[in-house]
């Protein structure tokens, strides 16, 4: 059976057999990122052709389809033209922040991969704040959106960089809130720890009803914070151009572009993570023979799984909702969600206390 | 390698991301270099294996707050002409107010007992040993913090209402 643990287990023994040992430890360093790399460049690919073929079969249309089988290298063909195009700086930018803030975007994006499990002991770094230490690197997200939006010298990008901060800023406390829950419940906020409590039936099932509601506001936080329809008020093209990065072109726009889709996946990955159990297959109770077939199937699958089934549903978001004004977005964060997750957070509590759950 | 190698970058770097927000020219630049500082003085955090304390620092300053800093900052766009001009009495006595603070300042500092580093390898920064210290050792304390919280976010409330009699 495939598994990704062999593997890393199998490099690690052949590095530290064949090199003396600060050099293994330096060249798993390098093999880490340029994996981490490898799997931005292929998820931005995946991510927005799955965009844009979900998109068009919603609309009863077939989707990008000329250019390699079915349209699979239409994304890639999009991407070369990005890379030609001249990359300009507006002469009244502030040049070196305006340069600056795609890469400050991109490493925030970068940095959460670390903490998220990818299959069963495949993990760059377990660090024990876990799922804090995502909450502390998607806020710094914010601070390269509103340097991309002032530096442009734009009014357009300026209110956009505006709108979609405030956004983040507002929507990160429920997403936070609704985390929380599941700390509560699994008693840690190591991320090997919380997929380890949910080895007998995954959170969303075993938490009953305050865990949905956790689950439904998380998902929600998760759509606002990374600007999506019905969220995507930041880059409302009807009223602000193109939001924060108006002024971007070629790579330095693309990078955006890739940031964007990058946090859509680590969002649900750390969904996926926290209520659907990361890699955890699908148990029944006592059905041995369906645990069994279920436990044969990789754990990377099941985590890969999950994550698409909730990018998924957030695309299904698009085109489903129609667009909030600013005024409903932030009235339904701070008049409904919130408190919702606040009270929520009290039952998870109760409920952690008196071992209600299963 | 030496062991403290990375405490004197850090320290090198927030003593020069601090300089840098009293000297920059741009507002914005200042708040960019505040935050800068912030992260280096996280990294002290994370020296000491307080790893909790640095996520909530990196949450609370970095995320939100200097946000809120940026956020006004970006919409007042200061400019040169607009600036308001101070005569040289009052820069004099701005500077000679902030002397005596850094005097008192030091003074304080300097009477301080000598605490023995924390070793690397303790556990004393991380979430249930901090949660038991302030839900136990310090739970009067920080209950009441959690009231002078409370009123000044009423308060923040309640200045905030235009339709205020």
């Amino acid at each position: 059976m495939f598994s990704l643990e062999k593997l890393v287990s199998i490099i690690q023994a052949w590095l530290q057999s064949t090199l003396r040992d600060p050099w293994a430890y330096v060249v798993v360093c390098v093999m880490v990122g340029v994996a981490a790399i490898a799997l931005f460049a292929i998820l931005g690919l995946m991510l927005v052709y799955m965009e844009r073929k979900v998109a068009a079969h919603m609309q009863i249309r077939l989707g990008p389809n000329r250019v390699g089988p079915m349209g699979l290298f239409q994304t890639t063909a999009d991407t070369l033209k990005l890379v030609m195009k001249e990359g300009l700086t507006p002469d009244g930018a502030d040049k070196f922040l305006f340069n600056l803030a795609p890469f400050m975007v991109m490493i925030a994006a970068m940095l959460i991969l670390a903490p998220i499990a990818f299959a069963k002991n495949f993990q760059i770094w377990d660090i024990s704040i876990g799922v804090l230490y995502v909450a502390a690197v998607s806020s710094v997200a914010v601070i390269g959106i509103l340097m991309a939006g002032w530096s442009s010298n734009n009014k357009y990008s300026l209110l956009g960089a505006m709108r979609s901060a405030a956004q983040i800023v507002s929507y990160e406390l429920s997403a936070g809130l609704s985390i929380l829950a599941i700390v509560i419940l699994s008693g840690s906020l190591k991320i090997s720890d919380i997929i380890n409590s949910q080895a007998d039936g995954w959170w969303i099932i075993k938490g009953h009803i305050p865990v949905i509601i956790a689950f439904i506001v998380f998902i929600i936080a998760v759509t606002a914070e990374t600007n999506r329809a019905p969220f995507d008020l930041a880059e409302a093209e009807s009223e602000l151009t193109a939001g924060f990065h108006t002024e971007y072109s070629g790579m330095k726009f693309a990078l955006f572009f890739l940031a964007e889709y990058i946090n859509i996946f680590i969002g649900c990955a750390i969904g996926a993570t926290i209520f659907l159990g990361g890699w955890m297959p699908f148990h029944i109770g006592n059905w041995e023979a369906f645990n069994h077939v279920m436990d044969f199937i990789p754990s990377s699958l099941w985590f890969i799984g999950k994550t698409v089934f909730l990018i998924f549903l957030i695309m299904w978001f698009r085109w489903t909702f129609p667009r909030l004004r600013v005024d409903q977005l932030l009235n339904l964060e701070w008049k409904y969600l919130l408190p919702i997750s606040m009270v929520n957070l009290l039952v998870v509590t109760l409920m952690a206390i008196m071992g209600w759950h299963l | 390698m030496n062991p403290s190698l990375p405490f004197f970058v850090l320290a090198t770097l927030s003593v020069f991301s601090a300089l840098m927000v009293v000297l920059s020219r741009k507002p914005v630049h200042s708040v960019l270099y505040l935050i800068f500082c912030f992260f280096t003085i996280g990294g002290h955090y994370l020296l000491l294996n307080a790893q909790f304390l640095f996520a909530v620092h990196i949450i609370v300053y970095a995320g939100a707050i200097m946000v809120l800093f940026l956020f006004t900052l970006m919409f007042i766009n200061m400019n040169k002409e607009l600036e308001p001009h101070k005569s040289n009495l009052l820069k004099g006595a701005a500077t000679i107010a902030a002397g005596c603070l850094l005097l008192v300042l030091v003074a304080a500092t300097k009477g301080a007992e000598t605490l023995p580093a924390i070793s690397k390898t303790s556990d004393i920064g991380t979430v249930s040993n901090l949660g038991k210290a302030l839900y136990g050792q310090y739970l009067l304390p920080f209950e009441l913090i959690s009231i002078l919280l409370l009123t000044a976010m009423v308060g923040a409330v309640m200045l905030g209402k235009k339709d205020v009699e």
